[in-house]
């Protein structure tokens, strides 16, 4: 019963998600700001939806919903629409509503066709450290992923700028200043989130196994996806890495965690499998 | 329909030279007006003067007014009728309506879409109103033209795109930085243009200005004038390390600034962006530098592109307005049909009759008890005390007097019964 109740809370999140999808592309061409409005409060609303439908679902399984690869594509999708609100609120730039109400789209849609099938309890899922890490590291990928969002607008207008033809997103973004500092607010907090993230990750792999690392192929590339933050942020600090580089950076880093997320527990294995079956 | 006349010259129909020489200043307005409101052949009027363009819009009562408007420009200006009447345009009654809301909407300006005229309208209109010369009629009329302007900036995309090279450079300035108070502009020479790309600069509240000039005392004359500093020319490759936008419109033969040069200041100034407008020809800007990280270059020819792409777009956006002007003008043209003296009665009968049978129609639903007869008798005594209650009214509107603003009354019998509600929403 609540399985049920939470995965058609899912849906109708799904179905809000798709609108603003559609109120975005609308917004894209006609760019009216009530239709903006309305594309951002359709999130909204699929947010608190989804919010709900999540809380349902782990009220039945007595857990974070986060056992299988549908429970985790949702949680992730669930963690970008909330940080894509508070960016939103923070920074109201404008055109990254249309970045985050495709990914939620293209995530709930993934979620919903692939085959839920229902893990066996186990007790690993379970105690304070796996909840914070888990929430923390879906939180900063968000955080990241919204970057890699505003570091595609930079790209976009940059190239009209830079080819002295600003072309048709010049009057649709605003100026490169404030996207590069859009991004890297995200980066920010993003790799913060996700700093917390690994260290609530070893320190519960010490719980659980007795020892911080194991080299299990999803701690390295995290670990890697972490590296190209830091070096990045590094670089922005000390050499004035900004603009262009960083925002190429920022999608490169931001490839490397979905490769993280699903590429190697599709197709390497490792412990952290057991969230993806 | 009134009379509404106007009479004018614009960028279009007379040089320079002309235009000067018959405009009008707030003071010379005010004047031309309480001149002009003795007039007895004259109801209403407003004079209209800027540099593009000097128009008096009135409503007369009676034929010959052009000839003494034609007079009195030629008296109060000092300038033969002879030398401006082949550039006069006259418009009368729809004409007149349309021309006014063009204007206003900015469709008529040399630079379609500019958002100063509206300005310039209202305080036109603001000096008649002091004046007292603008009544009923053109109260309303320069009201619409209001609403109309906002419209037309608000619905369609005319004013967007900067469409002279000094605004396309700010355009670009803004897409490319987020805060141009923070920002440190240098101008590398004193060409025309660069000094008004500068003065743009100033009004959107740039931060510092650095003027650089080959001779050394032009610069300290216009760092003055920008309330900036001067630099020495040889001193503007190190000024790249902390400005942002430099404005370049020196008379040189090579380039005064080169790839190597910013190259190197890029690494100085943690590659902060820094924008080149290139306002000299031949070129002051290596092209080249372009091609560097952070920084951008925009010669005349690129910024030409941009304003063409503009103007492109905004002619699209023009048809629009013309169409909300026609609208306009229709919706106009309707208010001044109604009034006339039938169309006002026939409203106001139509409302009293509407209240007269809802009233009715609600309190007889609850007197069940009541025959038909009786019931049609209350009718009918409701009907007689509406009737008898408007009929003085209708009698004073049929007959003003001829000495009286008929207009001005039934303006206010339309207001007063809120017979426009239906054109107001």
């Amino acid at each position: 019963m609540g399985v049920q109740t939470g995965n058609t809370l899912l849906q109708i999140a799904f179905l809000l998600y798709v609108s603003s999808l559609a109120g975005y592309l609308v917004f894209l061409v006609r760019q009216k700001d009530r239709i903006q409005k309305i594309s951002f409060y359709l999130i909204a609303m699929g947010v608190g939806i989804h919010l709900a439908g999540m809380l349902t679902l782990g009220v039945t399984i007595k857990g974070l919903p986060v056992q299988n690869l549908v429970q985790s594509l949702s949680m992730a999708a669930l963690a970008l629409g909330a940080m894509f609100l508070y960016v939103q609120y923070k920074f109201n730039l404008k055109m990254l509503g249309l970045f985050a109400a495709l990914i939620l789209s293209i995530t709930m849609l993934s979620a919903l066709v692939l085959p839920d099938t229902q893990a066996p309890p186990n007790d690993a899922f379970k105690g304070v450290w796996f909840y914070c890490h888990i929430l923390l590291i879906f939180a900063g990928d968000a955080a990241l992923g919204l970057a890699c969002g505003a570091g595609i607008l930079y790209l976009l207008q940059e190239k009209g700028i830079k080819a002295r033809n600003p072309g048709f997103f010049f009057k649709r973004l605003p100026s490169l200043d404030f996207l590069d500092d859009v991004s890297h607010a995200c980066i920010t907090t993003g790799f913060f989130l996700l700093t917390l993230g690994l260290v609530t990750g070893f320190v519960y792999a010490k719980v659980l196994w007795g020892h911080f690392w194991s080299w299990d192929f999803k701690e390295v590339f995290s670990l890697g996806a972490w590296f190209v933050y830091a070096v990045l942020l590094h670089l922005r600090f000390y050499a004035g890495w900004r603009g262009r580089k960083s925002a190429i950076m920022t999608i490169v880093g931001f490839a490397i965690i979905v490769f993280t997320f699903l590429g190697v527990n599709l197709f390497l294995g490792g412990h952290h499998q057991e969230f993806t079956k | 329909m009134p009379n509404i006349i106007l009479i004018g010259i614009n960028h279009k129909t007379a040089p320079v030279a002309l235009r000067e020489k018959l405009s009008f200043s707030i003071e010379e307005t005010l004047a031309a007006l309480e001149t002009l409101k003795q007039h007895p052949g004259i109801k209403e009027i407003l004079i209209f003067s800027t540099c593009n363009r000097t128009e008096i819009l009135y409503v007369a009562s009676r034929s010959g007014t052009v000839d003494t408007l034609i007079t009195f420009l030629s008296g109060s200006k000092q300038i033969s009728p002879s030398e401006f009447v082949p550039a006069l345009y006259i418009l009368r009654k729809e004409e007149a309506i349309h021309h006014l809301f063009r204007v206003a909407a900015s469709l008529d300006s040399m630079m379609v879409g500019e958002p100063q005229i509206l300005g310039q309208i209202k305080l036109a209109y603001r000096t008649a109103v002091k004046a007292g010369t603008s009544k009923v009629l053109l109260n309303r009329m320069m009201h619409k033209s209001f609403s109309l302007a906002k419209k037309v900036r608000k619905e369609t995309g005319i004013g967007d795109n900067a469409v002279s090279i000094s605004y396309a450079a700010i355009e670009l300035a803004n897409k490319i930085f987020s805060d141009l108070s923070t920002k440190t502009v240098m101008l590398l020479g004193a060409g025309e243009m660069a000094e008004l790309a500068v003065e743009h600069l100033i009004s959107h509240n740039v931060g510092q200005i650095r003027v650089s000039n080959r001779t050394f005392e032009n610069a300290v004359a216009l760092a003055e004038r920008f309330n900036g500093r001067a630099l020495g020319f040889e001193e503007r490759v190190d000024a790249l390390t902390e400005v942002d936008i430099i404005i370049s419109s020196t008379g040189a033969t090579d380039y005064v600034i080169t790839a190597d040069q910013v190259k190197k200041a890029m690494k100085k100034r943690k590659y902060r962006t820094l924008f080149f407008i290139d306002i000299a020809v031949p070129r002051d800007i290596d092209p080249k530098i372009n091609q560097l990280s952070n920084v951008y270059v925009y010669d005349i020819d690129d910024l030409k592109t941009v304003v063409a792409s503009n103007i492109q777009q905004r002619e699209q956006e023009t048809v629009k307005a013309e169409r909300f002007v026609s609208e306009a003008v229709i919706k106009f043209r309707q208010w001044l049909d109604s009034l006339a003296i039938v169309p006002t009665i026939k409203a106001l009968n139509e409302k009293m009759t509407g209240i007269v049978e809802m009233e009715c129609d609600k309190t007889l639903s609850h007197l069940s008890h009541l025959a038909e007869p009786d019931k049609d008798a209350i009718r009918r005594m409701t009907q007689a005390i509406a009737t008898r209650a408007i009929h003085d009214p209708i009698m004073f509107l049929k007959h003003t007097g001829g000495h009286r603003d008929d207009s001005l009354y039934l303006n206010v019998a339309r207001q007063l019964f809120n017979l426009d509600m239906l054109e107001n929403q």
